[in-house]
């Protein structure tokens, strides 16, 4: 490699020549700009190494995998509000698709169980995470901080297909005899191990796939932003999505192997007859098991929830990023304490590895350890409580542009906030004993990753798209689609917070009928029938949800061809360098290398022409 | 180390490696001779205590010599501190909490 | 397009990418094993009294394989010096040293996986265990060279009997309640010693196919670009070196305690 590697020559065709002689880290997809061979269609979109076709790549499966989890989740919320009656319209296909568990069209409790671990198991690890991190981190890091790509485009390559496998193998799982895993998207053995399906085995390699991608995508993340930030681009002077990813990489590559470690104890529990997790004297619907035992119950747990807590800081960060971005364009001033914002987002990712048990108080723990694991969540609670207190600042005082993506961000704030200041309750040992694995618990986290984690991500997609695509979506169909959203969110969320205050369980395939029926005087207490018709109130509001997501996708695959186009490459007229490319951007991202010189968000410096100032713009003051 | 500081001599390491070889025999039959011995007590828990006393001896030289931890940058060292950090709050916390029960409950 | 800093520092923090993508990598990998180890302390501590076996595996063979491994990390550790010095023919040699090294830890492990697997212990009617090698079998008897036991404790320390004898056991299978061989699923300490070996032996499996490319096809590129051709060798020998460090926690672990 001769040549000065600070040159960033996207159009220099000695540069692509010299790839195919020796085999770089990086080769194989100098696609787009040489006249002589353009790429088949597999190079160019399947086997590509470029971060932004790997982002969208990322995207759109990952969008897929939402709208499926929805799905399974909507389903279910008929069999809650109609236990034993057929799905109409679907249930037929499911007969014929599943057979017995869906025999008649009518969801079993098993295929219940089915599909609630595997709307989680695919919400979080398929749909989530991969958007959030993997898809926009993807496309938006590197042009961010000026890099012509990730450090290691093969392996961000092989991540993207290890994540494939990983959602392929879950889906498989849904057709095996038996069927798809059962046990909760926690998998919490013994009940994991003693389900009489191998979609549990299904599920944990397709776990063991979709870890050892994140692994991947999170030491190319870290690499790149440590190490191919352009001149000037200083620590300090990262645009806050970059800090909300580069803390969320951490996360992943230091959470996510002890939950590989467990997974692969239990899958020789399931599939080696191990006991790792089983304990002595199991005994399964009557005589004890044929298993060696003197393992711990506990210990997957343990495993688990170390993977679990910081996991939910990954589905939150980037969704934080994104809303940073977006407020600070659209307000057109200076995000309110940058600094704050950037050291809260340290220390949550810190704290977040040192809470996880507050997910065990009902395990029979003693006070000690109680204890310590209320104090930590509490004390975390503050660094999340000063980044949203940031945004909200941040709005003061500011010309502020409505438009969807800061619709979408605005909705974030007030949703997150609910759904966080609900966590508190569940943080305290003696009120989540009695609010622990009801309904309450599903209101509070679904409060923060779906109205307010997927409201960031869509406010992210329209915000980005006309960088990807040189369109804009329509304007007037986004605010459909969000305030549409937004009413439909809560009206499905809202009440459950009242079910679950009332004591009605999560997980339950009839939503609680039976539960509701039995009355055991001073021992169990009826749900009131009110509690029960919200069941049916939910379920349409979930179908409206459903139906308001049809404006979205119309939109987007629309817009791709026919939106309005851009009139400049910075059409937000924002102030970070993912704005200062090409539209969209060429391989290699950037037409000359950028030279930072100011923080990130100069928005309205007094003085100057324009009410932004981008990053690399030399010259006028700089506010930093 | 791709700019090493100083050039590399091949005969340097070649001594260096002797050195680390001969260490960690000793080191091997330190732990087996501890393991076997019986001025250690009859329990185990001083006798754990000795040999991984001395693995991390070993260990100590691995990294710091033959994988150069001893001469690396302040980030790699930063990256390994919050690790060890996170391993032992994992290894420790889990620990402690399958100890700790309310008075009265049986476990396991 | 040229990725900045493949082979050369990037000045303010000092490395070339893939080597910090390798420390991330392995800080991950303290955390898989550390989970896993953190498995092995809980399963121990939590053992019933005296449940817990010791003196189950050779410490001849574990000995013998710490050694190999050692040796492998310093040869590694060499045929990154003498690429550095671009003495290519010492290169191979040294490498070629960590290869055979590693095939031979494999077959040691794969052997003593062996002696576990026909190792038996079977229950019998009036209340005793016979422990041993499986010998012969067949519709009627199993033949074991091994011992008989009163109490199933007798065959967890063995470390605490001093005068252990084996011979031939005979047994009808008529006598048989339950057999079962050492595999995983004999209980915890087995599974938990499959289980890290298991991995462990993955992780060399892996290695030994990266350092066998970079030995073979993959150390053309030393006479294109021999700087970066030594980085690559640094580089895995670092996960090399990281998979030696792994080994000298669980021979104490597993073999000697
Ligand atoms: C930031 C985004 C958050 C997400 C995605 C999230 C998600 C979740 C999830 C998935 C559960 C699972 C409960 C179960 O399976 O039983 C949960 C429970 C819990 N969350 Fe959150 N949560 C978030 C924020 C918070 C905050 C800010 C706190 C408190 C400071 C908190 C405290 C808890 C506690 C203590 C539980 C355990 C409740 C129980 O087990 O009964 N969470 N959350
Ligand atoms: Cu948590």
């Amino acid at each position: 490699m001769q040549s000065n590697v600070q040159q960033f020559p996207p159009n220099r065709p000695e540069a692509a020549e010299a790839h195919s002689d020796h085999g770089h880290d990086h080769g194989h997809d100098d696609h787009g700009h040489h006249e002589h061979h353009e790429p088949g269609f597999w190079s160019k979109y399947i086997f590509s190494t470029d971060h932004k076709v790997i982002g969208i790549q990322y995207g759109l499966v990952s969008l897929s995998f939402m709208l499926f989890g929805f799905f399974l989740m909507v389903m279910m919320r008929w069999q809650i509000a109609h236990p034993g009656v057929p799905v109409p319209v679907i249930g037929p296909v499911l007969a014929a698709l599943l057979g017995q568990p869906a025999a008649h069209g009518i969801i079993s409790p098993e295929l219940y169980n089915s599909f609630g671990a595997m709307h989680g198991t695919i919400m979080v690890f398929l749909g989530v995470v991969p958007l959030a991190f993997a898809a926009f981190g993807n496309y938006v890091v590197p042009l961010m901080i000026g890099a012509p790509d990730m450090t290691f485009p093969r392996i961000n390559m092989a991540s993207f297909h290890a994540f494939f496998l990983g959602g392929l193998v879950m889906l498989v799982s849904f057709f095996i005899p038996g069927g798809a895993a059962q046990a909760g998207w926690t998998s919490y053995s013994p009940l994991a191990s003693t389900i009489p399906t191998d979609g549990q085995a299904f599920w944990l390699v397709g776990m063991v796939l979709l870890i050892t991608s994140s692994l991947l995508g999170a030491v190319n993340f870290i690499a790149t932003i440590i190490q191919l930030r352009t001149p000037g681009m200083t620590w300090m002077r990262l645009p806050f999505f970059v800090w909300a990813q580069f803390v969320t990489a951490f996360l992943l590559l230091l959470a996510f192997p002890p939950l590989e470690a467990a997974g692969l104890l239990q899958l020789m529990d399931n599939v080696a007859h191990t006991s790792f997790f089983l304990p002595t004297g199991l005994a399964v619907s009557g005589p004890v098991g044929q298993v060696s035992g003197g393992g711990s119950p506990l210990l997957w747990q343990h495993l688990f929830w170390f993977l679990g807590h910081p996991e939910v800081y990954v589905l939150i960060l980037p969704a934080m990023g994104i809303v940073a971005e977006i407020i600070a364009n659209n307000t057109r001033k200076p995000i309110w304490g940058y600094k704050s914002l950037v050291y809260a987002a340290l220390v949550v990712g810190f704290l977040s590895f040192i809470v996880w048990a507050h997910h065990m108080y009902l395990t029979g723990m003693g006070q000690g350890i109680a204890t310590f694991f209320q104090a930590t969540t509490m004390i975390i609670s503050i660094p999340s409580v000063v980044i949203l207190t940031c945004m909200f600042l941040s709005l003061w005082g500011g010309s502020i542009r409505i438009n969807t993506p800061m619709l979408f961000a605005l909705g974030f704030l007030p949703m997150f906030g609910i759904g966080g200041l609900t966590g508190l309750p569940l943080g305290l040992a003696a009120s989540d004993l009695y609010l622990h694995d009801t309904y309450y618990v599903i209101a509070h986290f679904h409060y923060v990753v779906a109205p307010g984690t997927i409201f960031a991500l869509f406010a992210g997609v329209y915000f980005w798209f006309p960088k990807m695509t040189g369109r804009r979506m329509s304007e007037f169909w986004g605010r459909v689609h969000f305030w549409c959203s937004f009413t439909f969110m809560n009206l499905v969320f809202m009440p459950m917070f009242a079910q679950g205050i009332k004591g009605m369980l999560r997980r339950m395939s009839d939503g609680g009928v039976n539960y509701s029926a039995a009355k055991v005087p001073g021992v169990i207490d009826t749900l009131p029938g009110t509690v029960m018709e919200l069941n049916t109130w939910i379920l349409w509001a979930a179908v409206g949800l459903g139906i308001a997501q049809i404006p979205f996708i119309i939109n987007l695959f629309w817009s791709i061809s026919h939106g309005e186009k851009v009139k400049s490459d910075n059409p937000w007229h924002a102030t970070t360098l993912d704005w200062q490319t090409p539209t969209p951007p060429p391989h290699g991202n950037f037409a000359h290398e950028p030279h930072v010189v100011r923080g990130p968000y100069d928005y309205s410096l007094p003085g100057e022409a324009n009410d932004y100032t981008p990053q690399s713009e030399t010259g006028g003051k700089s506010a930093h | 180390m791709s700019e090493s500081e100083q050039p590399v001599d091949l005969k340097s390491y070649i001594r260096l490696c002797a050195v680390i070889f001969l260490v960690v025999l000793c080191t091997t039959s330190a732990m087996i001779a501890a393991s076997f011995s019986d001025h250690l007590g009859s329990g185990w828990t001083g006798r754990v205590t000795v040999i991984l006393g001395i693995a991390v001896i070993n260990a100590f030289l691995v990294a710091g010599y033959l994988m150069h931890l001893l001469s690396e940058k302040k980030l790699v060292y930063t990256v390994l501190c919050f690790t060890v950090f996170f391993f032992i709050g994992l290894m420790g916390l889990t620990l402690w909490a399958m100890g700790n029960f309310p008075v009265g409950t049986i476990n396991h | 397009m040229e990725i900045p800093y493949t082979v050369k520092n990037r000045p303010d923090t000092g490395i070339y990418n893939a080597k910090l993508g390798v420390w991330l990598f392995l800080a991950s990998e303290v955390m898989l094993f550390g989970g896993l180890f953190s498995a092995y302390v809980l399963l121990r501590v939590g053992a019933q009294p005296g449940h817990w076996p010791h003196g189950w595996l050779d410490v001849r063979f574990g000995t013998v394989n710490t050694i190999l491994l050692a040796l492998s990390a310093i040869t590694t550790l060499l045929a990154w010096a003498a690429c550095k010095v671009r003495e290519f023919g010492k290169f191979k040699f040294f490498h070629g040293c960590t290869i055979l090294l590693a095939l031979t830890f494999l077959g040691i492990k794969s052997y003593e996986y062996h002696d576990k697997w026909i190792h038996y212990e079977i229950q019998l009617k009036d209340g005793t265990f016979a422990d041993g090698h499986l010998e012969e079998q067949d519709d009627k008897q199993v033949v074991l060279h091994g011992r008989i036991v009163k109490d199933e404790k007798d065959l967890y320390d063995l470390r605490a009997q001093k005068d252990i004898q084996l011979g031939e056991v005979k047994i009808d299978r008529a006598n048989i309640v339950k057999m079962q061989n050492y595999g995983p699923w004999h209980n915890t300490f087995t599974a938990i010693y499959f289980t890290l070996t298991g991995l462990h032996a993955l992780h060399i499996l892996g290695g030994t196919l990266v350092i066998f490319y970079l030995w073979g096809p993959g150390s053309k590129m030393y006479k294109t670009d021999p700087e970066r051709f030594t980085n690559r060798i640094e580089v895995s020998g670092l996960f090399w070196h990281f998979v030696d460090l792994v080994w000298i926690f669980l021979f104490p672990v597993l073999y000697l305690t």
